[in-house]
């Protein structure tokens, strides 16, 4: 489904990733773990496009996603759930909903979708006329998975769904994920919370200072000497 | 209470109805786009100048040159921003400042160029309602009807509708929208557009009251900004209240003393309260 041969990117001077690989196939949920700054987030920046990458191949279901502005590859199906959340604060719950069904073939199927939503987020329907702000952090965390969603997405990126949340509530947002899974969705999955992921995806890509260190299924990752010593501390 | 300074509140109200519409404008390019159209009432002037110009020459009935007026200044300003402000978005305010200044200067002279500085009415006279004792403009009623109903219908837009929604959503986090599928650059269009569209309605008011000319920007340019300044640069409901606070103050001025000390004091109020919230009324801090 989403295919990325070679693939390297920079921030002006400071090269972020160095020819990164990677596959994701239909219906699969692939990991991407790595200390802070192994270039994660610029990945998931790079397909969803808001940064420029140079790629032997970056494509999604077959077509480029070279060159194409961010505002058109949601359209193609692919959301993305940015590092932060990073809700529209004064908005209420509904209209950053509303926001995430801009696209003309979303907004088509607005009301379907949002009851959908308000089905699996219960939480999000109690809160619908709230501001996003005023939220807290793992409603937050639901609202922006929720946006992503009303999309209709076939692939859904996740940044650092569990960052800044209590643990209880990373279980909460993780089970969620599982759920929305369950729903034949395609998830691509960045995290610091090594454990838990691995635990929910099939496969994961190990990403240490912008190069695949390793990759595997979630099992072998697991197993791995390396992964059990520097990233689940056993 | 004296019948004469309940019609000097009255008059205040009207007033700020299409002052209200003005800073609306104004409050709304600056929150979405993060610019201020420091010619944003030259648009007006420009707009007063449709008007005139299709009712006097060519005999259009009012309404028809008041809609010819909202659309011509809307693709002005979509014009302002393509041409003036796109370019330089990224540059540090100051030169979007100087740059729609310059605007300021140039739509000055070329109105003056086309028409001379002559103060041209469009001679369309309008009956003065009689209430009680008191004597209310039947153009400014309008004037005022209409600007809330302008308001109202930029409000359910901009809180009802999926575009509506998004232009909002542009304000608060500019880039983040792209990943739903906003187009940036389209939503600055079309707010500029809707900026015009506001200083062309508020034209088609304000030339039932005053007569144009090419400096008319000047009687209304400076109290717009300080009413939006007042309210809270960006925060649209701060900006009906700023305006309505103004407007007041200048009539019950106007009322004691003239309409020149009336704006006097409203400038002084004005720079009282911002010592006391430098971030304007309702503005964040």
């Amino acid at each position: 489904m989403l295919e990325i041969d070679n693939l390297s990117a920079a921030y002006q001077s400071f090269q972020a990733l160095f020819g990164v690989s990677l596959r994701v196939g239909v219906g699969e949920a692939v990991g991407v773990i790595g200390p802070n700054g192994a270039g994660k987030t610029t990945l998931l920046r790079v397909i969803s496009g808001l940064l420029p990458g140079r790629a032997d191949r970056l494509a999604f279901e077959g077509r480029t996603l070279d060159h194409v502005p961010a505002f058109r590859i949601i359209a193609r199906g692919i959301a993305q759930v940015p590092e932060n959340r990073r809700l529209f604060p004064k908005l209420s719950v509904e209209e950053n909903l509303r926001v995430g069904a801009y696209i003309p073939q979303a907004r088509k199927h607005f009301a379907e979708r949002l009851g959908w939503v308000y089905e699996l987020f219960p939480r999000l329907a109690e809160r619908r006329n709230q501001l996003a702000g005023t939220l807290s952090g793992g409603e937050q965390q639901m609202c922006a998975i929720a946006r992503a969603l009303m999309s209709r997405p076939k692939l859904l990126l996740l940044d650092e769904p569990s960052a800044g949340l209590a643990p209880l509530v990373v279980q909460q947002v993780f089970d969620l994920v599982r759920r929305i899974r369950g729903q034949g969705l395609t998830v691509l999955i960045v995290e610091q919370n090594v454990q838990q992921l691995l635990d929910l995806v099939d496969r994961a890509y190990l990403l240490e200072v912008g190069h695949v260190r390793l990759a595997g299924m979630a099992a072998e990752l697991k197993a791995n000497p390396f992964v059990r010593q520097a990233y689940l501390g056993l | 209470m004296d019948i004469y300074l309940l019609e000097a509140l009255i008059n205040g109200l009207l007033l700020a109805g299409v002052l209200a519409l003005l800073a609306l404008g104004l409050n709304l390019i600056f929150g979405v786009i993060d610019v201020v159209w420091i010619a944003y009432a030259e648009l007006v002037m420009c707009g007063m100048y449709v008007v005139y110009w299709l009712y006097n020459y060519y005999h259009l009935p009012f309404v028809i040159a008041g809609i010819a007026a909202i659309l011509s200044v809307a693709l002005l300003g979509i014009l302002v921003h393509q041409l003036i402000i796109a370019p330089i978005l990224g540059s540090p305010a100051i030169n979007q400042l100087l740059a729609t200044g310059g605007l300021l200067f140039f739509l000055q002279s070329f109105a003056t160029l086309l028409f001379g500085t002559d103060f041209r009415n469009i001679g369309l006279r309008l009956p003065i309602l009689e209430v009680g004792d008191m004597s209310i403009s039947f153009s400014r009623l309008i004037a005022f009807a209409v600007a809330v109903l302008g308001a109202g219908a930029l409000y359910l837009f901009l809180s009802r509708s999926f575009l509506g929604t998004a232009i909002r959503a542009v304000g608060q986090d500019r880039d983040i929208v792209g990943l739903m599928g906003v187009d940036q650059r389209r939503i600055y269009l079309i707010t500029s557009g809707i900026g015009g569209a506001l200083a062309g309605l508020a034209a088609c008011l304000l030339v039932l009251q005053y007569d144009v000319h090419p400096f008319i920007g000047l009687s209304f340019g400076p109290i717009t900004f300080m009413i939006c300044v007042l309210g809270g640069l960006g925060n649209i409901v701060g900006g009906f209240v700023a305006a309505f606070i103004v407007s007041e103050i200048i009539s019950i001025g106007s009322f004691y003393f003239s309409q020149e000390i009336g704006e006097v004091l409203a400038f002084v109020v004005f720079i009282a309260l911002i010592l006391v919230r430098p971030q304007g009324l309702l503005g964040r801090s």
